[in-house]
């Protein structure tokens, strides 16, 4: 039973390391800033959120345990809205879109370029 | 293979993958052609560095340092909220900012609008010298 704990334990950690680096390379090769911010606040979030989980499978301590868990669920709240408020704030200001983008919902109708 | 060599195994191997990303995010922030690519490198530092900070945890036992991981959360949040306030302030972008090379750079946008300030600083200075 405690060999099962390990194990997930050990499942969890590899899952959140590998959506940490997914997330990263993501960062590396998407075209703009707002697609780069799609795959580093989703895949980053999991990445840590499912690492900090497995220490609290792990952990004995309760305090430790519930530690964690705040951690996730802080992490959860906050990333979104950071991520959010990054995305107006760039888009406000008119950074581009890339080239390639399909579409551009918040687009004026009238005007010339997106602003 | 007992439990414990699966846990010490995958730990090392997470901790060579989060190394490969910080590696990646950094080269995006060095790189990023403009503000708000490093600012979003930035975010995803902090939710890196909270990975680690939880595989050290699980590795040494030491679990102290999930105290700093729940500040470093706080910390990188508002530092993502006043930078983008500080995008918003700021104004407009600089055009030719995004994919091609020749672009006037954030920093140096940040150069120029110093500059500006301390010319005017100067400027109004001067008549209170001739005035006192």
């Amino acid at each position: 039973m405690a060999d099962l704990g390990t194990y997930i334990v050990s499942i969890l950690i590899i899952v959140g390391a590998f959506f940490a680096l997914v997330a990263s390379v993501g960062l590396i090769r998407l075209p703009d800033v707002y697609s780069r911010m799609h795959a580093a606040s989703k895949a980053g979030t999991l990445g840590s959120g499912l690492m900090l989980i497995a220490l609290s499978i792990y952990s004995d301590d309760l305090a430790t345990i519930m530690r964690a868990l705040i951690g996730v669920v802080f992490f959860l709240l906050t990333a979104p809205i950071a991520s959010h408020l990054l995305a107006k704030a760039a888009y406000a200001v008119g950074y581009r879109l890339s080239d390639i983008s399909v579409i551009d919902e918040m687009a004026k109708p009238n005007a010339k370029k997106g602003k | 293979m007992s439990a414990q060599n699966v846990l010490d195994m995958s730990i090392n191997i997470a901790l060579v993958l989060l190394s490969l990303a910080f590696l990646l995010t950094i080269i995006r922030i060095v790189k990023g052609p403009t503000l708000p690519d490093r600012i979003l490198g930035l975010d995803m530092l902090v939710g890196a560095a909270i990975g680690y900070i939880a595989v050290i945890g699980v590795k040494t036992g030491y679990t102290l340092y999930v105290d700093i991981a729940i500040a470093l959360g706080l910390v990188g949040f508002l530092a993502t909220v006043a930078f983008a306030r500080f995008i918003l302030v700021r104004g407009q972008a600089d055009e030719g900012g995004m994919e091609d090379g020749h672009e006037l750079d954030a920093d140096s946008m940040i150069d120029y609008k110093i500059g500006e300030l301390g010319a005017n600083a100067k400027t109004v200075d001067d008549p209170e010298k001739q005035g006192s």
